[in-house]
């Protein structure tokens, strides 16, 4: 078990015949990802490392059957990518492009609503359930299967937080880059609630930083929800002061958004803190026990 | 984080020609620079209030807001205006605007609810520079109601707002076309936040917007280039950084930092912090710029004070092969004055490192002892 994507799940790839596209569908079948099928406008009846490439999504879909797709298709196309994907049906949408418009992504956050789809990013590193599936370019150099589901708001870091569970010898069930924009289709609180109902998974580590509210809402949640242990890590204790948006931001989100407020919150709901990155495999260790 | 999306502010005259062009009433003004147009301007406007132009907010409490008795005083004023500086940002413009007789300041703004990754509008009866007070001590008076991006703002619900932050007759009818249009405005110009703090009800029942703030999502300027490009509130090493698309934030310590991505990058600060030392800065060469490691090390070094320069790199999309190639050639090239030492792991990581071995750079596997090993050699200097 694992949550939303493992071996059986059949992945489209928008964008499949752009640079980076190409690049990580090659890591992505090289890790036993099912890449089935890729999509780019004008680019029917190519293929990309032996796999169809087709001109519109519901092309793809009238020849396989699709779970999920990731999307690399640049960002100003994105918006529309997207649209296509959820308006076809498809129930997983991973965007990993970088610098989609917030309009833009609020517009693909409220289709997706409408349709029942889940949507994981944009400006995403994507997801991967250990051994058998990868959307996206989380490095998998450091990961090893087991009980330990990983949320996370950053790319790079999320693998120096999955260094330290290996490095414990605490393994993982799936690990899921939420993406660093400030709006994004799915918060903590979605994945936490995932991993609440997902039978492998035993506990949970939560890789927040400052900025939003997303990691206080989070806590909100464990504290009346959550069963299973958690523990976090929160980067910029130390980060130069983010900026408010006006009276507006300050009215909308109050005191929170800082690390401070963070940790606090996080505490508050039972959750361990690390007082460094390396610390969270130790932390998580002991909280398994 | 906040360093992905810069966010793009704009001046209070410049977000009013924007409310002018979308028939929110704004009062009568003109954009001056020099203590003799401000005369010129108070001439032709009096009674009226000269107000500094800065991208920061504290301006009123900063002085920045005179209100002169005759052309002379204005004059005087607008010179003493003119070498102020807000909260370090110099004042270089100045807006030279009509006064208006207030009967009572309400508050608008429309901005995005992060964690519900909607728009939300707000309203209240009472405006001013104590909004946020207000609203804190009178939650039930401030009015947040999140949008449904999709259906926009009908305008039933802007009567509706208009009638729930006290206007009525003429004034109701006056105020909801102001709360549509500023969602058309939010929306239009890929808005983070519009906002009219105060709006102004005068003895006549106008409603007049008496300022304006506007910031404009970075990510989407390419879609308005009626609008300036270029962010007016960095400083200028961190608009140089902004030319070459690296997030850079300029700090008080000595140690340099680059790193990529910005979880990571807030981490070693953190990191360092926690050895006890004091990062000179922030930079984050990301998936788009991790072939400019070589100007990234070149704008850390730029800033005084920096006495020794860490890279903690976790390869990713962002390959440390490449960015160790990029470091290396600058270093070739006898361009570092400071000692560095680079933490690596990841895509690419083993090739990096030997690179950087090659000329002779300090590396570590990891951040744990490397960021021990720099804040050590940074006290060392002291």
């Amino acid at each position: 078990m694992s949550i939303l994507i493992d071996r059986e799940t059949k992945v489209l790839i928008q964008g499949i015949t752009g640079k980076e596209g190409m690049f990580h569908t090659r890591l992505m079948i090289e890790y036993g990802t099912q890449v089935v099928a890729g999509v780019t406008p004008g680019k029917y009846g190519e293929n990309v490392l032996g796999i169809p490439v087709y001109d519109t999504v519901i092309e793809a879909l009238e020849n396989h059957a699709i779970n999920a797709s990731g999307i690399f298709v640049p960002a100003r196309y994105a918006k529309d990518a997207a649209f296509e994907a959820i308006d076809a049906g498809i129930k997983l949408v991973v965007i990993l492009t970088e610098g989609i418009p917030i309009h833009d992504t609020m517009k693909i956050k409220a289709f997706a609503k409408e349709k029942g789809t889940r949507v994981i990013g944009p400006n995403t590193p994507g997801l991967v359930t250990v051994d058998q599936c990868k959307i996206g370019l989380l490095n998998t150099d450091h990961v090893m299967p087991g009980d330990v589901g990983v949320i996370s708001r950053s790319g790079t870091l999320t693998t120096e937080i999955t260094a330290s569970l290996v490095k414990e010898g605490v393994g993982q069930s799936t690990i899921v880059g939420i993406g660093g924009d400030s709006v994004v289709g799915s918060t903590i609180r979605d994945i936490l609630s995932l991993f609440e109902q997902d039978e492998k998974t035993k506990g949970i580590v939560i890789v927040g930083e400052i900025g939003g509210t997303m990691e206080e809402e989070a806590a909100e949640y464990a504290r009346e929800k959550m069963t299973k242990p958690i523990v976090a890590w929160i980067a910029g204790r130390h980060a130069p002061e983010g900026k408010r948006l006006g009276h507006a931001g300050a009215i909308v989100e109050g005191e929170r958004g800082t690390a401070e407020s963070k940790i606090k919150a996080l505490s508050q709901a039972n959750i361990s803190i690390a007082q460094v990155p390396w610390e969270v495999g130790e932390l998580m260790k002991k909280v398994l026990l | 984080m906040e360093f992905r999306g810069w966010k793009m502010r704009l001046y209070e005259f410049e977000a009013k020609e924007i409310f002018k062009k979308h028939q929110i009433p704004v009062p009568e003004g003109q954009v001056v620079e020099s203590p003799e147009e401000a005369r010129e301007a108070f001439l032709r406007l009096k009674p009226a209030v000269i107000k500094s132009q800065v991208l920061i907010g504290g301006r009123g409490k900063a002085g920045g807001i005179k209100f002169p008795e005759d052309e002379v005083q204005a004059q005087r004023f607008a010179e003493e205006l003119l070498s102020l500086s807000v909260r370090g940002y110099r004042v270089r413009k100045l807006l030279i605007e009509r006064r208006i007789p207030i009967e009572k300041e309400l508050y608008s703004g429309i901005t995005i609810d992060r964690s519900e990754g909607r728009p939300v509008l707000l309203a209240s009866a009472r405006g001013g520079i104590e909004v946020e007070e207000i609203a804190r001590e009178y939650p039930q008076e401030m009015i947040q109601e999140g949008l449904n991006i999709q259906e926009g703002l009908p305008s039933y619900k802007s009567r509706e707002f208009a009638r729930r932050v006290g206007l009525r007759g003429k004034g109701l009818i006056e105020g909801a076309k102001i709360f549509s249009t500023l969602y058309q405005i939010f929306t239009r110009y890929d808005a983070e936040i519009v906002e009219i703090n105060p709006l102004v009800k005068s003895f006549n029942e106008d409603l007049i917007a008496l300022d304006a703030k506007m910031n404009i999502d970075e990510e989407a300027l390419w879609k308005h280039p009626e609008i300036r490009q270029e962010d007016e509130f960095l400083s200028d090493l961190e608009r140089e950084a902004r030319k070459s698309n690296l997030g850079y934030v300029e700090m008080d310590g000595n140690i340099g930092v680059i790193g990529n991505g910005a979880g990571l990058n807030m981490t070693t600060l953190d990191i360092l912090r926690y050895y006890g030392g004091e990062p000179a800065n922030f930079l984050e060469v990301s998936g788009r710029t991790y072939m400019l490691a070589e100007k990234a090390i070149e704008l850390v070094l730029k800033r005084p004070g920096v006495k020794v320069v860490f890279g903690n790199f976790f390869g990713s999309i962002s390959r440390c092969d490449v960015i160790a190639e990029g470091l290396a050639k600058f270093i070739r090239d006898g361009k570092l004055t400071k000692p560095m030492i680079v933490s690596m792991r990841g895509n690419g990581a083993e090739e990096g490192k030997r690179i950087l071995r090659e000329v002779k750079v300090e590396v570590y596997e990891d951040d744990q002892e490397a960021g021990k090993r720099v804040v050590e050699l940074a006290k060392s200097f002291v």
